[in-house]
C-alpha cells in the first residue's frame, strides 16, 4: 500500500541496513536499532542484504563496488529511509554511492536520489524523528568515541551525547582526542596491522585515562578494534554500540566478552 | 632528491619508525600543531569563507595557468629578472649550475625550499664543487645530519634538543668544547653566529616561493627566522626555485591565501616575515641582489592538470594534513620514503615518481578524513588517495592476495541468498569456537587482526537469519 506524504512522515518505512559487521558479529545491535526506530514511530523492514561495498571501493575495485551498490539500491528501493547503525556504512551509501557512479549519468541520478534517503541511525533519530530522550538505564561511567566517517561525513557529534544524557544512571566522561581516528580503517587494520596497532594503542590510552568503565561508539568496526586492543592489554573496559545502551539492551555480554563474565 | 627513494619499502620504514624510541619521543611535538591551529581558526570568524575563496582562487589560476604564466614571465622580465622553465629535476639543476658556474660562484646560501629537496639541488651543488648552506635552522640541523626534512614546514621535527647539541658539538669544532649548550637559545645563538658569515660570503642566494604573483612578477616567501631575507638580499644573485602551481593572479589573491596559510600551518595569524621580491635591486634601492632569476619547475605537474589529481595542485604546503594525520603521528615523515610525507605526500608522490613506486602511500591511510577537514584549500585528499588505489587495481599493482580475496568476497556479496546462508553457517561455527572466551586471541585467516588485538566472537546466528526466523519471512 502506498503511503501519502503525511502518512510517511508519521510512520515512515525505514529499511534497516544492518551492516555486514553487525549482521555477522553482533546482531544485538541490529535489534537495538529496530527497537529505537520503532520507538521513534517508524515501520522497520529488513530487505535481504550483504555489505555496502566499502571494502571493494576503498581497495580501488570500482567494478565490484558498483555491482554491490546496484544490488543494495535495488533491495531498498521501496523504503522511505535507509538507516544504518554505522557512520561508515551510512557514509558509503549517502556520500560515496553518487561518487561511485559519477561516470554513469543515469545511475548517478538514481544514486543521488537513493543517497538522499540514507541516514546514520542516531542522527536520524534525533535530527529526522525529533527524538530528545530515551527510556533506558545503564549504570556506569561511559566515554564516547566519535567515529571518523559519522563525524566528518555525516555530522554525527551532538546527537548521541544528547540521547545518552537521558539514560538513567549513566555518566559521560569525555576522553581526550575523542575525534582522533582509532586506527581501524576497514582493511587498513589488517593490511597495515602494525601501524593500526600503534594508532589504537594511543587511542586506548585516552580511553583508559578518561576513567570510564564503558566505551561507546556508533560503529562496531571501531569498537571491535578498540576493545580488542583493550582486552589484549588486559584492561577491564567494556564496550557496547551506543544503540544498545540507548535501547536499554545491554543484557547481552559486552563486545568480545563471554556469556557469564563481567556482569 | 636527497638520498634514495625508499617509498616502496614503506611498511619496513614504518616498522623501523615505530621501534625507534628516540624518534617516538620527538614526534610528540607534531601533535602540538593541532590545538594551535584550532585556536587560530577560532579567532577568525570568516575562516571557512576564506577557505572557499582560497580554493576558488587556485582553481581559477589552474584553469588559466598558461595565461598567468605568460603574464608572470612578462612582469618578471619587465622588472629586470629572468624566468627559466625546467621540465624536470635534472633540467632545473642544470639551469642553476650553469648560472652559478658562469658567475664563478663558490658558496650558495639557501632559504627553506621543498622544491630544492625535490630536485636534489644540494647534492647537485656539492657535486659541482660548490658549498650549499641551509640557513633555516631546521634545515641547517638536518643538513649537518645528512638527512632529508621529515616535515614540510618543520623539517627537523624528528630531532630532539639533545640530538642538536650533539650535532653542533660534532660540527662546530672551532668553538670551545666546554661551552654551555643546554638551552635552546644557546643552540640558536650558535647557529646564528655561524650562519652570519655564510650570509655575508655567499655568491648566490636561493629561495623557494610560497606564491608567485602574475600581476606584478613578485615572489613571496614566508618565514619565521628572517634567514630568507638575508639569503635573498645579501648575495649578488637571487635565484627563486618554484613549481608552476605557486602562481596566483593578483596581490589581493596572495593576501587572501596568506590569511589561511600561517593559521593552518603553525597556528600563527601571520608568519613573522612575509617577504616580497620583485626583480633585482633598482637604482634607488638601498640593497638587494644585482640579478634576479626564477627557475619554474614542472616535473610532472602540468600532466596532473585535467586529471583526477588536479585538485592537488591547489596545495600551499601548510602541513596541516600531516599535523592532523594519525599515521604521520606514529611514524613521522622519513618513513614515507621521498620528499613529501603525510596525506599530501601520499597523493603527490605517486603523481611525481609514479604509482608503481609511490603506491604504498595512498594505501596507508585509514580514510579518517581529518586531513580534508583541516586543509585550507579544501583538497579532497582521501578521495584522491582512493583514485590512486583504483589506478593500482586497474594496473594489477595491488597485492595478489588482496585482489583474490576481494574477488571471492564480491562473489558472495553480490549474491544475497548465498551470502546469508554462508555467513550464518560460518558465524554459528565461530560462535561455538569462541564461546568460552567470547573472543579470539588467534584465528587462522584473521592473523592480520589478531596479531595486534583480540577479535570479538560472533553472538550466534546472523541478524538476518534471526530476523527472518522471527518474522517468518522466507525470501
Amino acid at each position: 500500500m502506498a503511503l501519502n506524504d503525511n502518512e510517511k512522515r508519521a510512520t515512515p518505512c525505514v529499511g534497516l541496513f544492518v551492516t555486514c559487521v553487525v549482521d555477522t558479529i553482533r546482531p544485538s545491535v541490529g535489534f537495538a536499532a529496530v527497537k529505537l526506530l520503532e520507538d521513534a514511530g517508524c515501520r522497520v523492514v529488513v530487505p535481504s542484504q550483504t555489505c555496502c561495498g566499502q571494502p571493494a571501493y576503498n581497495s580501488g575495485d570500482r567494478a565490484n563496488a558498483k555491482a554491490i551498490a546496484r544490488r543494495t539500491m535495488q533491495a531498498f528501493a521501496d523504503c522511505d529511509f535507509i538507516v544504518a547503525p554505522s557512520g561508515s556504512c551510512a557514509g558509503q551509501l549517502a556520500k560515496h554511492y553518487p561518487e561511485l557512479f559519477a561516470d554513469e549519468p543515469d545511475m548517478a541520478m538514481r544514486a543521488q536520489a537513493f543517497a538522499a534517503k540514507c541516514r546514520e541511525l542516531i542522527s536520524f533519530l534525533v535530527d529526522e524523528r525529533g527524538m530528545t530522550s530515551v527510556t533506558a538505564t545503564y549504570s556506569g561511567l561511559v566515554t564516547y568515541h566519535d567515529s571518523c566517517s559519522g563525524l566528518r561525513e555525516l555530522g554525527v557529534k551532538t546527537q548521541p551525547r544528547k540521547l545518552l544524557e537521558s539514560v538513567e544512571g549513566l555518566r559521560l566522561l569525555e576522553m581526550e582526542e575523542s575525534e582522533t581516528c582509532c586506527g581501524f580503517g576497514g582493511l587498513f587494520a589488517v593490511k597495515y596491522g602494525e601501524l593500526s596497532g600503534a594508532i589504537v594503542t594511543e587511542k586506548c590510552g585516552h580511553v583508559v585515562a578518561s576513567g570510564a568503565d564503558t566505551l561507546l561508539a556508533g560503529d562496531l568496526g571501531c569498537l571491535m578494534n578498540m576493545v580488542g586492543k583493550l582486552q589484549r592489554q588486559g584492561r577491564r573496559v567494556k564496550a557496547y554500540h551506543v544503540a544498545e545502551v540507548l535501547a536499554g539492551m545491554t543484557d547481552a555480554p559486552a563486545i568480545g566478552e563471554p556469556r557469564e563474565a563481567m556482569k | 632528491m636527497s638520498g634514495s627513494v625508499t617509498t616502496p619499502r614503506f611498511k619496513q620504514n614504518a616498522h623501523d619508525a615505530l621501534g625507534d624510541a628516540r624518534l617516538q619521543r620527538a614526534l610528540g611535538h607534531a601533535r602540538n600543531f593541532i590545538p594551535r591551529r584550532g585556536a587560530a581558526v577560532e579567532r577568525l570568524p570568516e575562516f571557512e569563507a576564506l577557505r572557499d575563496s582560497a580554493r576558488d582562487i587556485k582553481n581559477h589560476t589552474l584553469a588559466h595557468l598558461d595565461l598567468y604564466l605568460e603574464a608572470y614571465e612578462r612582469k618578471v622580465t619587465e622588472s629586470g629578472g629572468f624566468v627559466h622553465y625546467a621540465r624536470d629535476s635534472a633540467e632545473a639543476c642544470k639551469i642553476f649550475l650553469d648560472l652559478a658556474k658562469a658567475r664563478g660562484a663558490k658558496s650558495v646560501t639557501k632559504g627553506k625550499s621543498m622544491i630544492s629537496e625535490e630536485i636534489g639541488l644540494n647534492q647537485a651543488i656539492e657535486a659541482a664543487g660548490m658549498e650549499a648552506v641551509e640557513t633555516d635552522l631546521g634545515e641547517y640541523i638536518i643538513q649537518l645530519r645528512h638527512e632529508a626534512p621529515s616535515h614540510i614546514i618543520a623539517p627537523a621535527i624528528h630531532v630532539t634538543r639533545d640530538d642538536v647539541e650533539a650535532d653542533f658539538r660534532k660540527a662546530h669544532l672551532h668553538l670551545p668544547a666546554d661551552r654551555d649548550l643546554s638551552q635552546p637559545e644557546q643552540l640558536l645563538a650558535e647557529a646564528r653566529g655561524i650562519l652570519r658569515n655564510k650570509f655575508l660570503n655567499a655568491d648566490i642566494g636561493v629561495t623557494g616561493a610560497n606564491f608567485l604573483i602574475a600581476e606584478t612578477g613578485t615572489s613571496i616567501i614566508v618565514t619565521n627566522e628572517g634567514n630568507g631575507d638575508l639569503t635573498q638580499i645579501l648575495p649578488k644573485v637571487h635565484v627563486v626555485i618554484a613549481s608552476l602551481e605557486k602562481l596566483v593572479p593578483t596581490l589581493d589573491d596572495a593576501a587572501q591565501l596568506l590569511r589561511v596559510l600561517a593559521r593552518s600551518a603553525t597556528g600563527q595569524d601571520m608568519s613573522v616575515y612575509t617577504t616580497f621580491s620583485t626583480g633585482p635591486r633598482r637604482a634607488h634601492d638601498p640593497d638587494g641582489p644585482e640579478e634576479y632569476h626564477v627557475i619554474l619547475l614542472d616535473n610532472g605537474r602540468s600532466a596532473m592538470l585535467g586529471t583526477d589529481f588536479e585538485d592537488m595542485l591547489r596545495c600551499i604546503r601548510c602541513g596541516a594534513c600531516m599535523n592532523h594525520c594519525p599515521v604521520y603521528h606514529q611514524i613521522g615523515g622519513h618513513a614515507y620514503g621521498w620528499v613529501y610525507p603525510g596525506p599530501m605526500g601520499a597523493v603527490l608522490t605517486p603523481s611525481l615518481i609514479g604509482v608503481a613506486e609511490g603506491g604504498q602511500l595512498p594505501n596507508a591511510s585509514t580514510f579518517c578524513g581529518r586531513c580534508e577537514q583541516v586543509c585550507p584549500m579544501r583538497i579532497p585528499l582521501p578521495k584522491m588517495m582512493r583514485h590512486w588505489r583504483e589506478r593500482e587495481f586497474e594496473r594489477a599493482l595491488s597485492p595478489a592476495t588482496m585482489r583474490y580475496g576481494l574477488k571471492v568476497w564480491a562473489f558472495f556479496a553480490t549474491r544475497p541468498w548465498l551470502y546469508r546462508a554462508s555467513t550464518d553457517l560460518a558465524m554459528r561455527a565461530l560462535t561455538l569456537l569462541g564461546r568460552k572466551k567470547g573472543r579470539f586471541s588467534w584465528l587462522p585467516l584473521a592473523s592480520g587482526w589478531t596479531e595486534q588485538r583480540d577479535l570479538a566472537a560472533p553472538q550466534g546466528a546472523t541478524f538476518q537469519a534471526q530476523w527472518r526466523a522471527k518474522s517468518g519471512a522466507t525470501q
